[in-house]
C-alpha cells in the first residue's frame, strides 16, 4: 500500500512540476531511497503512466495518465498481440474465432478467424454487435469494461430483455469465468467466450468462439466443456502476453 | 503414451523465437527475445553472434517450460535463419570475430560498384543466380577479409571460419559441426546454384578461402544431434528463413508461391526442380531440399524494407507507440493525401535493384497529416508488392491469381486490404502467422518421421482470413502511376565517391 501513496505522490510531483525531473530530484523531494523511486518510476513506465526521455533520462507524465478514461488498449495492437493464439484456437475447436472490445456501447469485432474449414467466408472485422446478445459483450459487461445498453433489444425469443436477468447471467459470468450465447443473436447460433486481460488484470476485451448450437452444445443445450476449455485456454494465453499474469 | 512435439528456432533480424508445434502443426508456446542492432556509422548494421546464440540457450528451456514439456518429448528442432548475415569465428575458441554484418548493411556499395566491372563478374552472376548488390554474403565477407589484417591467412589456414546464422547456431548447437543447407548456401554468391557445391571461380572472384567454408547439405536432413540448448535432440532442418515460410504455406507444387511481411517481405514463387534464371529482376534461389532428393528452386522477389518503415515511423519519427497503431493513425483520414513514401533505405532490391537509390517523400502539401503519412507508409508495402507480383508474372509467364500471406504484418487488415485492392486478386492468410517457424517446424519433423510426407503437412493449411480487391480500377491505374513516378525520384541519390 505504501508502494501506491509513493507511486500516487510521484505522479502528482510530475503533474505539478514544469518540464521534466530527474531521478535524483524525485527521489530528494520525496525524501525516498534512488533505488525505490527508481523501482516505481519503472513500473509508472511500464502501464505507461510516466515517459522517460531517451536522451537526458528523465522523467515526465506518460499519455496514459491523460487518457485514462478512455479504452486503454489500441484495438490493432489488442490483433497483433492475439493473432497467435487466435488461430491455434479455431483450428482446436474446428470454429470460428472472434475478439471484441467495447466500442460507441456496442461489442466491436477486432479480430475475426475464419472457421478452419475452408467454405467461403467473409471477414466481418470491424462490425458493432450488441452487448447483452453475445457472448463476447456479455463478457465485456461481467467484468465492467461496459455498461449495459439502456435498452434491452430483443433478436430471438432467447435474447435477456430484463435488467434483472441481465444482472444474474452476468454474475454466472463471472463465477464461471466465461460467458455463453445460445440462440439470443440468432436461431441455431451458439457462442462461448472468456475475458482478456491486460496490465493490473483489468479485462480489455474478450475472445470466443461460435457456431451452430448443435456443435457447441450437448442435447441439453450447456456448452461441451472441452470447448470452453479452449476458450479459456487461448483467453489466458493472450492475457499473458498483454502483461496480465506480471501483476 | 506421452505427447509428442517438434521445436522451431526463427533466427530473424530484429528477434530470435523459439516455438514449440504440435501434430496439427498448431503453436503450442513461443519465447521471444530481441537481440541489440548495432549502428556504427549510417548503412552499417551489425549484430552481437555471442548474444544471439545466448538467446538461443535462454529461449530454448523457456519455450518447453511454456508448454510443460521436457526435452524428451521434443522429437526434433529445426532452424530457420535471417539470410546473407555474414559470421566469422575462431575454430579453436568459437568467439566471433568481430560483429556479424547484416544483410541491410551496405559499407559494400562501392566495393559491388567496383567488382561489377571487374573480369569474370558475368560468370559469377550466372553461376549463383544474383545480381551484384550489398544483400549477399559473398561481397560482405570480402570486405571484412581486406580490413581485418592477418584475417585472410588465418582464414586460408582453416584458422577462421564463416558462416550464415544457422551455420553458427548448428556449430554451437553441436559443439563444432561447420554445415550449412542450400538454401542459405545460395545466398552467399559463392555457391553454383545448379551443381550446388562451392564455386571455385566465385570464391577466387571475392577473395574467399575456401577453407573457410561449411559444408553444403541438404535442407531437410538429420544434421546431428545437439549438445546444448537441447541435449539429445536431432537437429531435423535448417532453411533461410524466406524458404522456411514458403515450406510452412505448404508451397510444395510448382506454380504456388507465398509472401510474408516481416521486417522486410519476400515473395517466393516454387519454380520446381528446373532452375529458372531470372529476366525481370528476381534472384533465382533454391527453395528446400529433401535428403535424397533434387533441390527444389524459387525464383524470389526480395523487397529490404516493409515492416522495417512501420519501425522507423515508430522509433525515428515518434508518431505512434507501437507498430500496430500505424493501422488506426492511417484509418483517421481517408486517402494518402497525395502523398508517397518509397523506402529505398538500403537501396531498392527487386525487381530494381539500385543500390544508390536513397528513399523520398513525395508529394507534400500543407494539407499532408500524420494520418496520411501513415497511409503512405502501409502503401509503400502494398505499392513494393506490386511491383514483385508484376515482374513474377512476366518472368514466368503464369499469372498469380491468389496471393498467400504470412508474417507480422498480416495483422494489420488495413494493408491486407491495400494489398488486395493494388493486386487486384484475393489475399490469403493461412491458420498460422508463424509460418516462418512452421516451415523450419515442419522439415525438422519431415526429416525424422515426426510427420510422413508432404501430403500430411499439406492437410493443416487451412484459410484464417481473406481479402477481397475492392479498388475502381481507374483509381488503382492513377496510384500505380504517382507509385512509379515517385520511385523514379529515388534513383542515382548516392554519387560515386
Ligand atoms: N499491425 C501492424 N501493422 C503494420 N506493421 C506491423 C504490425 N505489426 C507488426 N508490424 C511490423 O511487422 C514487423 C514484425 O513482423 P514479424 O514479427 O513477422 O517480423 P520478424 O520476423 O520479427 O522480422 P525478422 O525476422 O526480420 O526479425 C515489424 O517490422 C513491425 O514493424
Ligand atoms: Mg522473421
Amino acid at each position: 500500500m505504501q508502494s501506491i501513496e509513493r507511486a500516487a505522490a510521484i505522479l502528482r510531483m510530475l503533474a505539478g512540476g514544469t518540464g521534466r525531473l530527474g531521478l535524483g530530484e524525485i527521489a530528494a523531494s520525496l525524501d525516498l531511497a534512488k533505488g525505490t523511486t527508481h523501482g516505481i518510476l519503472r513500473t509508472l513506465r511500464h502501464v505507461g503512466f510516466v515517459e522517460q526521455d531517451r536522451v537526458s533520462g528523465r522523467y515526465q507524465l506518460g499519455a496514459a495518465v491523460l487518457h485514462l478514461g478512455d479504452s486503454h488498449l489500441d484495438v490493432n495492437e489488442l490483433r497483433s498481440r492475439s493473432i497467435n493464439w487466435a488461430d491455434p484456437l479455431a483450428a482446436r475447436s474446428g470454429e470460428a474465432v472472434r475478439i471484441g472490445t467495447v466500442r460507441q456501447g456496442r461489442a466491436l469485432v477486432v479480430h475475426h478467424v475464419f472457421r478452419p474449414d475452408d467454405t467461403f467466408q467473409t471477414l466481418d472485422t470491424g462490425t458493432l454487435l450488441p452487448l447483452h446478445a453475445t457472448a463476447l459483450g456479455k463478457v465485456l459487461l461481467a467484468y465492467r469494461a461496459a455498461e449495459p445498453p439502456a435498452e434491452l433489444e430483443a433478436f430471438t425469443r432467447r435474447t435477456v430483455v430484463s435488467r434483472r436477468e441481465l444482472a444474474t447471467a452476468l454474475d454466472r459470468v463471472r463465477t464461471a469465468g466465461w460467458g455463453t450465447e445460445i440462440e439470443e443473436l440468432t436461431l441455431g447460433e451458439a457462442a462461448i467466450a472468456a475475458p482478456i486481460r491486460g496490465y493490473g488484470g483489468l479485462v480489455v476485451g474478450a475472445i470466443g468462439i461460435s457456431g451452430p448450437v448443435e456443435r457447441l452444445c450437448d442435447t441439453r443445450y450447456r456448452p461441451h466443456p472441452r470447448l470452453v476449455g479452449h476458450v479459456r485456454d487461448a483467453a489466458r494465453a493472450v492475457s499473458a502476453d498483454l502483461g496480465a499474469a506480471r501483476h | 503414451m506421452t505427447e509428442r512435439f517438434v521445436v522451431a528456432i526463427d533466427q530473424g533480424t530484429t528477434s530470435t523465437r523459439c516455438i514449440v508445434f504440435d501434430r496439427h502443426g498448431q503453436l503450442v508456446s513461443l519465447a521471444q527475445q530481441e537481440h541489440k542492432q548495432h549502428f556504427p556509422r549510417p548503412g552499417w548494421v551489425e549484430h552481437d553472434a555471442g548474444e544471439i546464440w545466448r538467446n538461443v540457450e535462454r529461449l530454448a528451456p523457456l519455450a518447453l517450460q511454456r508448454a510443460g514439456i521436457t526435452t524428451g518429448q521434443v522429437s526434433a528442432v529445426g532452424i530457420a535463419n535471417q539470410r546473407e548475415t555474414t559470421v566469422l569465428w575462431d575454430r579453436r575458441t568459437g568467439v566471433p570475430v568481430g560483429r556479424a554484418v547484416v544483410w541491410q548493411d551496405t559499407r559494400t556499395d562501392g566495393l559491388v560498384n567496383t567488382l561489377a566491372h571487374a573480369p569474370g563478374a558475368a560468370e559469377v552472376q550466372e553461376r549463383s543466380g544474383l545480381p551484384l548488390a550489398t544483400y549477399f554474403s559473398g561481397p560482405r565477407l570480402n570486405w571484412i577479409l581486406d580490413h581485418t589484417p592477418g584475417l585472410r591467412d588465418r582464414a586460408e589456414r582453416g584458422e577462421v571460419l564463416f558462416g550464415t546464422m544457422e551455420t553458427w547456431l548448428i556449430w554451437n548447437l553441436t559443439g563444432g559441426l561447420h554445415v550449412t543447407d542450400v538454401t542459405n548456401a545460395s545466398r552467399t554468391m559463392l555457391l553454383d546454384v545448379r551443381t550446388l557445391r562451392w564455386s571455385p571461380q566465385a570464391c577466387e572472384f571475392f577473395g574467399v578461402p575456401m577453407a573457410m567454408l561449411p559444408e553444403v547439405r541438404p535442407s531437410v536432413a538429420v544434421f546431428g544431434r545437439a549438445r546444448s540448448a537441447f541435449p539429445g535432440v536431432r537437429i531435423g532442418a535448417a532453411l533461410g528463413d524466406q524458404q522456411a515460410a514458403l515450406f510452412g504455406q505448404t508451397c510444395f507444387t510448382p506454380g504456388e508461391a507465398k509472401c510474408t511481411y516481416g521486417t522486410g517481405s519476400f515473395l517466393l514463387l516454387h519454380t520446381g526442380p528446373e532452375l529458372i534464371r531470372s529476366t525481370h529482376g528476381l534472384l533465382t534461389t533454391v527453395a528446400y531440399q529433401l535428403a535424397g532428393e533434387p533441390a527444389q528452386y524459387a525464383l524470389e522477389g526480395s523487397i529490404a524494407i516493409t515492416g522495417s518503415l512501420v519501425q522507423w515511423f515508430r522509433d525515428q519519427l515518434e508518431l505512434i507507440s507501437s507498430a500496430p497503431e500505424i493501422e488506426t493513425l492511417a484509418r483517421t483520414v481517408a486517402d494518402n493525401g497525395g502523398c508517397y513514401i518509397v523506402p529505398a533505405f538500403s537501396g531498392l532490391y527487386a525487381p530494381h535493384w539500385r543500390s544508390e537509390a536513397r528513399g523520398v517523400i513525395v508529394g507534400l502539401t500543407s494539407y499532408i497529416t500524420k494520418g496520411h503519412l501513415a497511409r503512405a507508409v502501409l502503401e509503400a508495402t502494398a505499392w513494393q508488392t506490386r511491383e514483385v507480383v508484376d515482374a513474377m508474372n512476366a518472368n514466368s509467364g503464369l499469372t498469380l491469381t491468389t496471393l498467400k500471406v504470412d508474417g507480422g504484418m498480416t495483422a494489420d487488415n488495413l494493408l491486407m486490404q491495400s494489398v488486395a485492392d493494388v493486386l487486384d486478386v484475393p489475399v490469403v492468410r493461412p491458420l498460422a502467422s508463424e509460418t516462418v517457424s512452421l516451415g523450419a517446424a515442419y522439415a525438422a519433423g519431415l526429416a525424422v518421421g515426426y510427420w510422413s510426407d508432404l501430403e500430411d503437412l499439406r492437410r493443416n493449411w487451412h484459410r484464417a482470413a481473406q481479402w477481397m480487391p475492392a479498388m475502381e480500377p481507374a483509381v488503382r491505374d492513377r496510384e500505380y502511376g504517382n507509385w512509379r513516378r515517385a520511385v523514379e525520384r529515388t534513383f542515382d541519390w548516392i554519387t560515386p565517391a
